[in-house]
This record gives structure tokens, C-alpha cells and sequence, in this order.
């Protein structure tokens, strides 16, 4: 721990401490609710009793989604890519207002009715299959754990950066604290959490922004120096072409604009709002919020080529940049936006994982009544919580990659079973295994064999595969009894 | 999206506020298909010329200008026009029989 900047970790400890202050808030709602006889706890723990307001709704679904990938990956390929990676980035600009507008009022509406609190809930009413549910719930379980892993190592990868402090111990300062406040927080510390890092997040960026447009001598002095030293960085087809070309850049409106109705951290936000002015106003500052993070972020990433030239690899643009120009202690004040990119992400990934196994598996094999829920919900939390922690402590390169490569293979089991099921009454239980097995199958051969069909991202092609196994099936095979339709379409 | 009849029968009446859900949801579709259509339009209409040849606008350069930095602010407008002029507002929780608001 010699040479540890504390001046840096002072304010991030502070941070900390007020994250913690929200998760042991909370924890009033979940001790009070943890006397509820089965289901009545989970609505508190994993959708907050349905009460999120506007502001809280755009914050929280805008901070689970933008993660380590947008504020430490992100920038840091668009520091070798340039404005191209900012263009691919900036295919996110329907996020905020795409998945609140599509599973919008209508899911909200079913979730009351059939009484859901994780979006595999709805998969298991609409299709009353025991099959699926455990399929969808383990591999809920099998992605977040990677996914939450390769969220680990950005963050403790910054802290170290940025505070000179062992990884290991990064790592654990880290992990720890978003562990604990969402074991012992549930949703309501998730989502509240999620405000507060969201408003970090807002500030801190817009500081920093402004700061590296400054200390570039403004926009046209660096637009100029990235084109001396390379043209290819301020084209949209970036310095290499055959890597960012036009069918690929633009087939990242599938995965990460469009697709991403189909991740079940998002979708659960659809359920949790309290009403339809929740609604819009999460959509207006939910879309304004997410548009601003996301270009001055990857623009930030941009433009650090011009201002640190020096360092081994892209993803440490952001915390180089941070150092390079603010004194120790305001530098931890910044420092502090992507950290809680980082939590606000993992926390919501820790609680679907836990939701699915909970909720999903166990109430599937077990019974589920009775006071024991409360117990069960926070040993299996405990159990995800060590082992993505531990997995973390051996750190793969390239996190982006490893969570795209999650997210994809979240998007191929959710989306088409959440979007038919909601919006095609002939959508069976025999089309969505179709669905989920063509699509993750088709997923893992064509990123194994053709990682690029016909130019575009891997997950456009197996996307189009299981829409298409989805639809034949269902009408290959008998309808959905009458008595689901009813449920779900029935007043 | 697919909303076919093939339900016929069913004999229920269906929830009358979905028909308005069904509206707003393929009014995010299409916004977002048209976010989609102004980047590409702006990102490689304008970007595909080579580098000397490209204009700027606050030193950005035009096709980046417009397609992400108006992009943004043009469809986080056009949300926020969606929302107030186009979505209703519906009770979410379950509806009795008899009374049914909402809707349209």
C-alpha cells in the first residue's frame, strides 16, 4: 500500500460511505418486508413495491446501462478508433427512449396482472413451461456472473490506476461495497443508488469534458491534431476501415440501440414504475441523460489521443486523462463517475441474478411460502456476490468484448419470448424454445466460425434466425391455451 | 407489430387500454427507425467524402456534427414531443369490469 494516493481515495471514500448510507436506508423496507409470507418480500426486494417516480426510473435504467463498456472500454477503443468509435457509440441514442416506449405501459400493465417481479415471472405465466423458466433462469445466472466479472475488473482496474493501490485490494474495496448495499438493500438501494451514481456520473462528465476540450486548446485545435495524425481518426470509417466498416458500425443499432429491450436488468425497470407520468418523464430525462454520457464520454476517449500520449492500452484513457489534469483530491471527485457507471450496473445485475435463482429456480423446485424467503434470498445473494468476486481476482483482457459477448447472449434468450409473448397472441411455448435455442446456438456458431455474416456483428444474424424459428414453430404448433390469452390480454 | 386476430375464439373482451399501448409502442419504433436513418444519413452521407475534403462546424467535422452531436438533441426533442403530445395517460394496476378509463 505504500505510495497509495489518498488524497485521490479520500473523496471516493466519502463516496462510498454515502452508498453504503442508501443501502442500510433501504434495508428498512426489506427488514419490514422480509415478514411478508412469500411473494410479498420479492416485490420489495426485487421491483421496490412498484414505486419508482420519473426521475428515479430515467436515472437508474440510464445507469444500469451504461457500464464499465461506455465509461472505461468505450473510451478507451475510441482513443485508437477515434470519432468512429464515437459514431458506434452514439447507435445507443434510442436506449433511453426505446425500451420505456416498446415494453412501455403494456408490460407494465401485464406485470400487475399476473403479478411478476422478474421478467422470467412473465416468461413462466405466458408460457407455463417449468423447462424454459429453469433454461432462461440458469442462464440468467451463467451470463450475469461473466457479465458482472468483466464489470469487476474495469473498476478495480481504475481504482488502481488511479489511487496506486494493489489490484487485489481494489478489487475487494470495491466488490465488498457493492455487494453488501444491494444484499441489504434490494431494489429500492439499487435504484437509489442508481440516482445518486447517475447524477455523478452527469457531473463528473460534463467537468471532464469540458476540461479536455480546454486543455486541447478547443475542438478544432484537437480535431486538427487527430487529423495530422491520422485522417482515418476523424472519418467515420476510423483508421482501419475492414475493422470499422459501414455494415458493422451500423449493425450496432441491433445490439446495442434496438436489442437491448431484450436484457432482463433493463426490462425489470419497465416493471418497477409507479405510474404513466413516471413514464414519460423517464423517457424525456432518461434520453437526454444517456445521449449527453455517451457522446462526451467516447468523445473524451477521442480526444485523450491528443492529450496523453503515452499509455500501454486504451482503457486506461479515462483515468489518464483525470490525472493529467485535475489536482489529487478533484480527480477522485471525477474519478468517482465511472466507478458508479460501474456499481450502478452490477447492482442490478447482482439482483436479477439473484431474482432467478430465487424467484425462478428455487420457487420452481421448492415450495416458496412461509417466512424463509427472506433467508434464502440473502445466502443465495451472498453465494453469487463471492463467486463473481472471486472469478474477478483472475482478470481477463478486453472487457468490452467479454461484455458484449454476455449481453448478446442475454439478448438472443429474452428478446423474442418478452417482445412476441407481449405483442403476438399466437407466440407458444414450443416458439420460444425455438427461439432461445436457435438463437444462442446460432450465436456461439457463428462467434466461433463467422464472427462478421454478411459484415454485420455476430448478433444480428442469429437475432434474424430465432425471430424466424420463433414464428415457423408457433404456427407449426398448437396455440397458447385460451386461458393464457385471457390472462394477459383480458381485462 | 404481429397483432393478428387469430383468437378469435377466445370469448373475452380484450383490455381496451392496449390498443393506445400498441400505438405508443410502434411510435418508439419508429422514432427509433428514424434515429437510426438521420445518423446513417448524416454519418456516411457526409463522412464517406475523403478527409481534405470535409467542412466543420465548431471544429467538429459536419457529418460527425450532425449526425451525433444534432442527432442527440434533435431525437431527445422529438422524444420528449412523443411523450407529451402522443402517450395518455391509464391507470397500470388491474381495471374492474365495469369501469374502463384509459383505453383511448
Amino acid at each position: 500500500m505504500a505510495g497509495a494516493r489518498f488524497d485521490v481515495l479520500l473523496p471516493l471514500l466519502f463516496y462510498f460511505v454515502a452508498v453504503y448510507i442508501l443501502g442500510f436506508y433501504s434495508m428498512k423496507y426489506v427488514s419490514q418486508a422480509s415478514r411478508r409470507e412469500g411473494k410479498g418480500f420479492l416485490t420489495e426486494y426485487l421491483v421496490g413495491d412498484r414505486k419508482m417516480g420519473g426521475f428515479v426510473l430515467a436515472m437508474t435504467l440510464v445507469a444500469t446501462y451504461l457500464s464499465a463498456g461506455s465509461f472505461i472500454g468505450g473510451p478507451g477503443t475510441a482513443y485508437s478508433m477515434g470519432l468512429s468509435w464515437v459514431f458506434l457509440a452514439m447507435a445507443q441514442m434510442p436506449t433511453g427512449y426505446f425500451t420505456l416506449a416498446v415494453l412501455g405501459k403494456k408490460f407494465a400493465i401485464v406485470a400487475r396482472k399476473i403479478n411478476a417481479v422478474t421478467v422470467t415471472d412473465f416468461l413462466k405465466e405466458r408460457y407455463e413451461n417449468k423447462t424454459l423458466v429453469l433454461l432462461v433462469s440458469v442462464s440468467v445466472v451463467f451470463f450475469f456472473i461473466a457479465a458482472m466479472t468483466a464489470q469487476f475488473v474495469g473498476a478495480a482496474r481504475l481504482l488502481q490506476g488511479a489511487v496506486n493501490v494493489p489490484y487485489q485490494v481494489a478489487l475487494t474495496m470495491f466488490a465488498l461495497t457493492v455487494i453488501i448495499y444491494t444484499i441489504v438493500g434490494g431494489f429500492r438501494a439499487v435504484v437509489l443508488t442508481d440516482t445518486l451514481q447517475g447524477v455523478v456520473m452527469s457531473i463528473s462528465t460534463l467537468v471532464l469534458i469540458i476540461a479536455a476540450i480546454a486543455a486541447g486548446g478547443g475542438v478544432k485545435n484537437i480535431v486538427d491534431s487527430l487529423s495530422a495524425l491520422d485522417p482515418g481518426l476523424i472519418s467515420p470509417y476510423g483508421p482501419d476501415p475492414t475493422f470499422t466498416s459501414m455494415a458493422w458500425v451500423t449493425s450496432f443499432w441491433i445490439l446495442v440501440g434496438f436489442a437491448v429491450v431484450g436484457l432482463p436488468q433493463v426490462a425489470t425497470r419497465a416493471m418497477g414504475y409507479k405510474d404513466c407520468r413516471s413514464l414519460n418523464r423517464a423517457i424525456i430525462y432518461g434520453t437526454a441523460v444517456s445521449n449527453f454520457l455517451l457522446l462526451a464520454m467516447h468523445l473524451l476517449g477521442a480526444f485523450g489521443r491528443v492529450l496523453v500520449a503515452d499509455i500501454s492500452t486504451g482503457d486506461l484513457v479515462v483515468p489518464a486523462v483525470v490525472t493529467k489534469l485535475f489536482p489529487n483530491w478533484l480527480a477522485g471527485v471525477v474519478l468517482a463517475g465511472p466507478l458508479a457507471a460501474v456499481m450502478s450496473t452490477v447492482d442490478s445485475q447482482l439482483l436479477v441474478a439473484v431474482g432467478a435463482i430465487i424467484n425462478d429456480i428455487y420457487a420452481n423446485l421448492f415450495d416458496l411460502s412461509g417466512k424463509k424467503t427472506a433467508r434464502i434470498t440473502f445466502i443465495s445473494s451472498v453465494a453469487i456476490g463471492v463467486i463473481t468476486f472471486a472469478a474477478a481476482f483472475n482478470p481477463p483482457e478486453l472487457m468490452v468484448w467479454l461484455n458484449l459477448y454476455a449481453n448478446a447472449g442475454l439478448i438472443s434468450t429474452f428478446l423474442w419470448p418478452v417482445i412476441l409473448g407481449l405483442y403476438w397472441k399466437r407466440a407458444n411455448t414450443a416458439g420460444a424454445f425455438a427461439s432461445i435455442i436457435t438463437g444462442i446456438g446460432s450465436y456461439i456458431f457463428f462467434n466461433t466460425y463467422l464472427p462478421r455474416p454478411l459484415g454485420m456483428h455476430t448478433i444480428v444474424v442469429p437475432l434474424l434466425i430465432s425471430l424466424a424459428a420463433f414464428v415457423i414453430v408457433a404456427y407449426l404448433t398448437p396455440k397458447p391455451p385460451a386461458r393464457v390469452i385471457k390472462k394477459f390480454w383480458g381485462i | 407489430m404481429k397483432e393478428k386476430t387469430t383468437a378469435e375464439d377466445v370469448d373475452f373482451v380484450e383490455d381496451p387500454r392496449y390498443r393506445q399501448c400498441n400505438k405508443e409502442a410502434l411510435m418508439g419504433l419508429g422514432l427509433g427507425l428514424l434515429n437510426l436513418l438521420w445518423w446513417f444519413a448524416w454519418g456516411y452521407g457526409a463522412g464517406s467524402q475523403s478527409v481534405q475534403n470535409y467542412s466543420y462546424i465548431l471544429g467538429f467535422p459536419l457529418w460527425f456534427f450532425m449526425s451525433c452531436i444534432v442527432g442527440a438533441v434533435l431525437f431527445t426533442v422529438l422524444a420528449a414531443v412523443m411523450v407529451k403530445k402522443y402517450f395518455q395517460d391509464m391507470p397500470l394496476g388491474p381495471l374492474d369490469e365495469k369501469k374502463q378509463e384509459g383505453g383511448r
